[in-house]
């Protein structure tokens, strides 16, 4: 069910302010793939736009290409929402639906698409909770509301909810940073388990985070203030953290710069 | 930036730093003790001066109140306590003059309109009785209003909800700036002008009689912009992250606004409509020029004159004796009752359908 995203000559703008300028890479599937760099270099703009979701932002908007497989995400013709279906997205702050129980939560993708029956509806929940590592923590208290959780918790049952709908990719924007450092670990148990079977990218601040979880690694960076972020390099994470190909990706990850 | 400059600082600021961290306090009762002392006071200047106005009773009282407070904590505890305390001694004084005109207003209500307040005035109409005459009640008006404000709700909840909508998910540019500009203006729409507007269009244009209906429409004109404004505010509250959730779930927009949005600010929404709702319920303007008035019962609001509750008592002093002055003062308590029950019905539906915190 993973697929592969190619993103070539991607360009995008917020208003009249160019956010990234001319980014092109490709992600495998089944692996993970981490964005670092400092803050303002545009990688969570560019996450965005690999899932259309930069364009609910006023004024965003997008030039160049994104394929899925062979399939192209900005094609005339192409529906964003069924892009949104195809490729989830978890989000930096935990944010579930606060008026929903737990359960509901994670079955909102699917009620909210409108269709299910309760029996499936029973089963992916289930199967998501466990694919999460949240089972056994809520199976008892299913009905509670989704926001009495912990924090750490919270973000598990974003993920839940996430994979409910089984997308191919998942997208998480720095999934850990308002987390603990149990709840951190936890986390990232779940991206090493979940990447058997989906295409993962992830924005981090923490570069030992994108070094521990990360099969690839890109890092972004911007010239100057108000500059654009580009692409700097992409490359196996374990050459990225000993021998970068440029000087500047050596400096941010030795905390020379950023 | 050098030590010395460090060094100087907070003594330039503050003065020098005191030798211990304890100091001379007030005891806890005296904001109190001052309160119970100035009010005494106060009274027994208004009393010995022969002081006719009790206005003046109580801004002498709030005077020596602040004055005595401002002092005493200056003597005791020194300057910066005593500006804390006046801070402190203002903002009680004006909360009481805020609290005396509302407490009165209710006392009033419930001490001369209880003198008629029975059921038998609930469930009978003025129908054959002359306005000099003892007894009769409130049902007609009563079932006025509750159509004139039930059916102008209909009308105007849905709409100004919508237009609400429209504004804080899908309005940008020319259009929004425009509707939102126009809200504005109709908010400001006296009761008397939305009156007239619906008695030339709907009475004079298109003949249509007196009744329940037609003053409905001027009060749904006055009820809706306030819909707009305090639903707009509500919906704003609702944090993007959870639409953007939603979005990335592969929901579309029509359904993350009626399935997210809406719901998590249901309950600031049904407080707002409420809170419409109360303002439109004392109207009497339009009811004077669309609904006619009338002293016996009529359950259709669509034909034929009605009456309404504001009406009522408007009629009702204007007959000024002391049986239509009671029947009035009745029939205020019967609207302020009206109003704070559908009020504690808003809090209930807000408190019932708000987000839980629950563990």
């Amino acid at each position: 069910m993973a697929k592969r995203i190619d993103v070539s000559g991607l360009t995008a703008f917020y208003g009249s302010h160019k956010a990234i300028e001319d980014i092109s890479m490709t992600v495998e599937p089944r692996s993970v793939t981490a964005f670092i760099g400092p803050s303002g270099c545009g990688k969570s703009t560019f996450l965005r736009t690999l899932n259309r979701m930069h364009e609910v932002t006023p004024g965003g908007r997008v030039e160049g290409k994104v394929m899925l497989d062979d399939e192209s995400l900005y094609g005339p013709g192409v529906d964003p929402v069924a892009v949104r279906r195809t490729i989830g997205m978890v989000f930096q702050r935990p944010n579930p639906f606060p008026t929903m129980s737990i359960y509901d939560n994670v079955a909102a993708g699917l009620r909210l698409n409108g269709k299910y029956r309760k029996a499936q509806l029973d089963e992916v929940v289930e199967k998501s909770l466990r694919g999460a590592n949240l089972w056994n923590e809520v199976k008892d208290r299913l009905n509670k509301p989704g926001s009495g959780l912990s924090g750490g918790q919270q973000q598990r049952l974003c993920i839940a909810r996430a994979i409910a709908v089984e997308p191919q990719v998942l997208l998480m924007d720095e999934p850990c940073s308002a987390l603990d450092p149990i709840s951190t670990i936890a986390i990232e148990d779940l991206i090493g388990e979940l990447k058997e079977q989906y295409t993962i990218v992830i924005v981090t601040h923490n570069m030992q985070q994108a070094a521990r979880v990360s099969d690839r690694t890109a890092f972004f960076n911007l010239a100057a203030i108000g500059q654009p972020g580009k692409l700097i390099e992409i490359d196996d994470t374990e050459r990225i953290f000993s021998n970068p190909s440029v000087q500047a990706t050596e400096d941010y990850i030795s905390g020379r710069f950023g | 930036m050098s030590h010395a400059v460090m060094d100087q600082r907070p003594q330039d600021a503050v003065g020098p730093r005191p030798a211990t961290l304890r100091q001379a306090r007030l005891p806890r009762w005296a904001p109190l003790g001052i309160a119970l002392g100035s009010a005494a006071l106060a009274i027994a200047t208004g009393v010995l001066a022969d002081l006719q106005s009790r206005a003046q009773w109580g801004l002498i009282a709030a005077l020596l109140f602040v004055a005595t407070t401002f002092a005493l904590t200056t003597a005791v505890e020194g300057v910066r306590q005593a500006k804390d305390r006046l801070a402190t001694s203002l903002v009680w004084v004006c909360f009481l003059a805020a609290v005396v005109p509302l407490a009165s207003l209710v006392w009033e209500t419930v001490a001369r309109g209880a003198e008629m307040f029975d059921l038998y005035f609930l469930t009978h109409s003025m129908s054959g009785l002359r306005d000099l005459q003892p007894g009769g009640g409130v049902y007609h008006s009563l079932i006025g209003t509750l159509q004139q404000v039930g059916l102008a709700t209909l009308i105007a909840a849905p709409l100004g909800l919508l237009t609400a909508v429209y504004l804080v998910e899908y309005g940008k540019g020319k259009l929004a700036k425009a509707v939102t500009f126009f809200v504005d203006v109709m908010t400001g729409i006296p009761s008397i002008v939305a009156g007239l507007f619906v008695l030339s269009f709907w009475i004079i244009l298109l003949d249509f009689g007196y009744s329940g209906w037609a003053g409905a429409m001027a009060l749904a004109i006055l009820m809706m912009p306030i819909v707009v404004r305090s639903t707009e505010e509500m919906l704003k509250l609702v944090p993007n992250e959870l639409r953007e959730a939603s979005l990335a779930l592969g929901v579309p927009k029509w359904r993350t606004i009626l399935k997210v949005v809406l719901p998590t600010s249901i309950g600031g929404i049904t407080t707002g409509v409420m809170l419409a709702v109360a303002r439109i319920a004392g109207e009497t303007a339009p009811i004077m020029l669309l609904v006619f008035g009338a002293s016996s019962i009529n359950n259709n609001p669509f034909e034929g004159p009605q009456d309404s509750l504001p009406y009522f008592i408007w009629t009702q002093f204007k007959a000024g004796n002391q049986y239509a002055y009671d029947r009035a003062w009745a029939a205020a308590l019967v609207l302020i009752a009206l109003v704070m029950l559908l009020n504690l019905l808003a809090r209930g539906i807000a408190r019932w359908k708000a987000p839980k915190a629950g563990h």
